[in-house]
This record gives C-alpha cells, sequence and structure tokens, in this order.
C-alpha cells in the first residue's frame, strides 16, 4: 500500500508540475480519467476554544466546567451539553487513565506516514467526560484498558491539540 | 405521533455498487437508478412527481457544490420542488424520512428520493480524510483522524465491558485478560464478516461478494486493533433511487405498494470524549434492574440508534421486535456496529449482541456458511450483504437499504436479483437503520407488505 502511495506522490508532484494529466484511460473505453490537484489553506480562528491551545505552550491541558451544574469536560466546550449554560476554564491533571484505545496501521493521507500510530481516550479522576491523544511510546503488545499515563508536550508547538500526547505513567 | 397521512414505497433501483464507475458520473448513476425505477411502475410518468429529496454525504468527493441540482436537471424534474439532505453516514436514511414528510404532511402526493456518491474521486488514504473531517476537526482529527480508528475505541471497550467484565471476570492479569477477550470478540465479528460476504454472493449489486472462513478474516491485514480489512466496508461509488407515494395514489401505480410504518430518529455528541455515562433509555420489555450496573453510552453503544429504535417502534406499534421483524437491513460499516447495533436495537440485552450472533440468529436460515450454528435464521440481519459486502457509498447507502427491503416485502428479490436465495419468506415487516458518524446520527424507519 505504501509504494502504491509513494507513486501516487511522484505523479501528483509531476501533475503540479505541467497542469492536470491523464491519470488512466481504461483500456477499451472512451473514458477520459483525469489528475486534478486542489489545495486550501483556511484562515483558522479556534474562536471560543483558543484558550485550550494557548494554554499548551504552557504545558496546561484546560477543560471546561459548567457554571449552574457543575458538569465537567475532559475536552473543553462553550456551553453545557447537559444544561446548555456557559461553562468556565479548569485546569485538567495531567494524569489520567486510558478508558479506552487502538493502534492504528493505516489511515487518512496526512498521517499515513505516522503509522502505526496508538490513539487512546483518556479519562481524568472527577471529570465527567474524557480527551482523545496519542498514546507514544508503548508497542500494541503493552497497551490496557485502565492504564495510567501522563500528558507531555511537544516542544514544536504547531498550534493542533496533537501539541500535547500521552506516555505511560509508570 | 401527530395526525398524518400514510406513505408508501412503490418502487427503487439502484445502480450496482462499485469501487469506481468511470463510464458513469453522479448524474448518470442517478438516472440509471432512476430509469429502473420508472420501468418498475410503467404507468407513472415524470410529470406525476411532486418533489424530490436528494442525498450525498460530500462536497470533497464531488468537488461540485449544488451537485443535488444537477441530479434534479438531469432527470428532468425541474422546475418543482426538491432539496438535498445530508447527515454523514446516514444520509441516506434521513433522505427517506425526508420524503416520508413531503408526503405525510399533505405537501406532495408523489416524492423521488435519490442518493448517491462517488468515492473513487481520490484514493483510498485521501478518502479516509474527507470522512475524518466528519469528526470535529479542532480535537479529533488532528490527533490521527480515521474512523476505523473511532470505531476500533468503540469496540474496545464494548469488549472491555461486555467480555472481560463476564465471561474473563475470573482473570486477575488485566493485560491477559483483555487479551482474551479481544481475541474472542474478534472471533466473533469475523463470524459477522462471513455472514454478509455470504450473502452478497446472491446480490448481483454487491461490490465485494466473497466466500471466506473465519481464519480468513482473522488473517487479513490489521487496519486499527482488532478492526481487520473483512471487517471494514469500501468505499463505493453509486446511487439508489426510491419512489414513494401517499396512500391516495399508491395503488394506482403498483398491487404491492409498502407501508412506511415508524420513522425514528436520535442523535448524539459529535466527539466520543463528550459521550456522558447515565441510565439506558429503556423499551418496554426492558426493566431498570437489566442495567443497574451499566454506564451509559459511554464511548460503547450508540444512544442515537437506541433513541430512534424507540420511536420508530413506537409509531409502527411494535412491541417484540424479534417476532414482529422478519429481516433487518442495518449500517455495517464495520462488523463491530453490526454487534453493537443489535444491542441498540433490542434484538437482545446490551452485552448479548456476541451471544446473538454465536446463535446464529442474525444468519438466514438456507444458506449454508460453513460454520455450525444452533439458531439460524431467527432475525436475518443484511441479507443483501449490508455495507460490508455490498459497498458503501454514503449518500446511496441508506436509499440502497430500503430498496433492498422494498424488494423483499414486495417477494420480488427473484425478480431483481435474478436468484431467490435471500428472499426472507413470507417477509411481512423489515426494519432500515442508517448511521452517522461515531453515532452522531441514526436513523430506523420500518417498512411493512400491505
Amino acid at each position: 500500500m505504501v509504494r502504491k502511495f509513494d507513486r501516487f506522490r511522484d505523479l501528483i508532484a509531476e501533475v503540479k508540475k505541467s497542469g492536470a494529466a491523464i491519470y488512466n484511460n481504461p483500456a477499451g473505453t472512451e473514458d477520459l480519467v483525469v489528475l486534478s490537484p486542489y489545495s486550501i489553506d483556511y484562515i483558522h480562528s479556534y474562536a471560543q476554544d483558543s484558550k485550550f491551545f494557548m494554554s499548551l505552550e504552557e504545558g496546561k491541558l484546560m477543560g471546561s466546567v459548567c457554571k449552574k451544574c457543575k458538569y465537567k469536560y475532559g475536552t473543553p466546550r462553550s456551553h453545557c451539553m447537559e444544561c446548555g449554560n456557559e461553562t468556565e476554564w479548569f485546569e485538567l491533571p495531567l494524569e489520567g487513565k486510558v478508558h479506552s484505545w487502538t493502534t492504528c496501521y493505516f489511515g487518512s493521507e496526512e498521517f499515513l506516514n505516522e503509522t502505526p500510530f496508538n490513539l487512546a481516550l483518556v479519562e481524568f479522576e472527577d471529570v465527567d467526560t474524557l480527551f482523545l491523544s496519542r498514546l507514544m511510546g508503548p508497542k500494541m503488545e503493552d497497551v490496557f484498558t485502565g492504564m495510567k499515563v501522563r500528558a507531555e508536550f511537544r516542544r514544536d508547538k504547531r498550534h493542533l491539540v496533537s501539541d500535547v500526547y500521552f506516555v505511560p505513567a509508570e | 405521533m401527530a395526525k398524518q397521512r400514510n406513505v408508501y414505497v412503490i418502487s427503487g433501483g439502484v445502480t450496482k455498487f462499485a469501487k469506481a464507475h468511470p463510464d458513469m458520473d453522479f448524474r448518470l448513476m442517478v438516472k440509471k437508478a432512476f430509469d429502473y425505477a420508472m420501468n418498475d411502475v410503467p404507468s407513472l410518468e415524470a410529470k406525476d412527481i411532486g418533489s424530490s429529496r436528494i442525498s450525498y454525504f460530500s462536497d470533497h468527493f464531488t468537488r461540485q457544490i449544488m451537485a443535488a441540482s444537477m441530479v434534479q436537471d438531469t432527470l428532468g424534474l425541474n422546475p418543482k420542488d426538491s432539496r438535498r439532505v445530508e447527515w454523514g453516514g446516514a444520509t441516506g436514511g434521513q433522505c427517506i424520512q425526508a420524503g416520508w414528510e413531503a408526503i405525510a404532511s399533505g405537501r406532495n402526493d408523489i416524492c423521488l428520493v435519490a442518493g448517491f456518491e462517488t468515492m473513487s474521486r481520490v484514493e483510498t488514504w485521501k478518502g479516509n480524510e474527507f470522512i475524518a473531517l466528519a469528526s470535529d476537526t479542532n480535537f479529533d482529527y488532528p490527533v490521527g483522524g480515521f474512523y476505523t480508528g473511532y470505531y476500533a475505541l468503540m469496540v474496545q471497550r464494548h469488549i472491555y465491558e461486555y467480555i472481560r467484565k463476564t465471561k474473563f471476570a475470573e482473570i486477575k492479569d488485566e493485560k491477559e485478560a483483555q487479551k482474551l477477550a479481544t481475541r474472542e470478540a474478534m472471533r466473533i465479528m469475523s463470524m459477522v464478516s462471513v455472514k454478509n460476504h455470504m450473502n452478497a454472493m446472491y446480490n448481483p449489486y454487491s461490490q465485494r461478494p466473497m466466500k471466506l472462513t473465519v481464519d480468513d478474516v482473522l488473517k487479513s491485514d490489521m487496519v486499527a486493533y482488532p478492526l481487520n480489512r473483512h471487517n471494514i466496508c469500501t468505499m463505493s461509488d453509486g446511487a439508489a433511487v426510491m419512489i414513494l407515494a401517499s396512500e391516495d395514489v399508491a395503488r394506482q401505480y403498483t398491487e404491492k405498494p409498502v407501508l412506511i410504518k415508524g420513522v425514528g430518529c436520535g442523535t448524539d455528541t459529535m466527539r466520543l470524549a463528550d459521550r456522558p455515562y447515565g441510565a439506558v433509555p429503556l423499551f418496554d420489555w426492558e426493566r431498570k434492574k437489566d442495567y443497574a450496573n451499566l454506564r451509559y453510552p459511554g464511548v460503547h453503544s450508540f444512544r442515537s440508534g437506541r433513541i430512534a429504535a424507540i420511536e420508530a417502534y413506537k409509531h409502527a406499534g411494535i412491541k417484540n421486535p424479534n417476532k414482529e421483524l422478519s429481516f433487518i437491513e442495518l449500517h455495517d460499516a464495520f462488523t463491530s456496529s453490526e454487534i453493537q447495533t443489535y444491542e441498540d436495537l433490542g434484538l437482545c440485552k446490551y452485552g448479548e449482541g456476541y451471544d446473538f450472533v454465536e446463535r446464529g440468529s442474525p444468519f438466514l436460515a438456507n444458506i449454508d456458511y460453513g460454520l455450525e450454528l444452533q439458531n439460524k435464521g431467527a432475525m436475518p440481519v443484511n441479507p443483501s450483504g449490508g455495507l460490508i459486502a455490498c459497498g458503501h457509498p454514503i449518500g446511496a447507502t441508506g436509499v440502497m437499504q430500503g430498496v433492498f427491503a422494498l424488494w423483499q416485502l414486495q417477494g420480488r428479490i427473484k425478480k431483481h436479483f435474478g436468484d431467490d436465495s435471500l428472499q426472507i419468506k413470507n417477509a411481512k415487516r423489515g426494519l432500515i437503520h442508517s448511521h452517522a458518524g461515531t453515532g452522531c446520527a441514526v436513523t430506523v424507519s420500518i417498512l411493512e407488505a400491505v
């Protein structure tokens, strides 16, 4: 699969130089199939979620707590899904447990060269909801539900949620 | 449910689902499915159609905004009322219910429901990226956005709740117990894969018919543990259409209209991480004490599916789905979600989905799967082969289920498939189930032969 992916990348590079090219012309048909590249640079505001991403730079993981019903969110949201009221920020603990996990051997184009990688839903003590993150380090055979994990932060910040990741805590 | 008019399905059509249809773009695919449906009700003319509801999931795949408008145009239905319907993987099921509403409300007597997707327009890894954009792009996608990964997270917890904590409760070594539980689940999920791929052998519209053994499935490439290749649907090109009609006119066009007896829809949070841990919404036949120690839905079950089923059963007057339904076509994007869905639909209690498979309940009575099964045919699930083996051209998928259910209930599988192996004998009532995101929306519709 990866070799097919490399060939595809080479073809794209060629198309970018010369414009649209014939991708294939199935034998015995008159169907013309061309390659047609397309890319976008979005101007994306994190808006009401901004504080979470800015806090990653300070090595802090921020969640939200409902001002009214006190429901605590492990992934921030501006308004409570239970009662609809506004939430406020609170600092999440940097240690938690694996609530569920997987190891991905295939994926989206953007992350294909990072495979295999572990995904984990992390639970924090006394927090009502979870946080999705990468679990770095352990091989598939060594990960289990209930495993203690702690947060670490990338040094070269990209202002993405993946600036934080988890590693085994013991 | 407030007062409404009865709505019937009078005809349907599907293209063959395929990895790619370089000879047809989305307009031509829908046109072919439409012509097939029109030929099945020869007295119906296009001018009799009052409105259309057209569904496709992704503008990224089409790279053509307002593609539904071009379908309307190609079918020659301008200048009539039409709109696009979209809600992720449940797009097709939502489109059927939108068509139902157009007629139930009294607005139209005949409504065309059409769905399509053209996923061959990018390579698989790019398609995975487009699909993963249907997860929170601030918090989920950048972590490694991949739907098979999300479903793996969900089934891992399902296995933990329902196999680790029961069958392997005695084992103290946590890692070892979880490994054994997952191995057990993988064996049972593989049985679902064998079933759906085998059923598809008799469905000429299917993309991936295969005779497999449990061992073949277990040996296929690991994609996201514990989901390997044969437990996951493929990307497809395809289109499907249904023609819906009011009680007043349905019998003018067919002797065998099929009644849409009940509709239901439920929703849940976009992010898996946000799912609450509360009480199970119960069917009439369940009791609170059945789930005394269960925190629900968490990431292990689909609350949206449960809510959709409760609404649809109530609407259709169903008190015992296992007795009152003849078959089910459900959204098996993964064999794991087929098992999770048995429980949401109340075919068994939460936690009993794996046993439901082992007993043989969702298999067809007359088909040889090469497996020892005790209770074969008790509740046939995905007789068509489901998404796993038919393919999953997202916007068409839910409508495809509706077309297959129509043909089952008309007793016309042989006419359309050229083979009656998949015909459920005396099929009276069928359930179709369409599912979006990680369970962010689910529709359930119940069709009945009249």
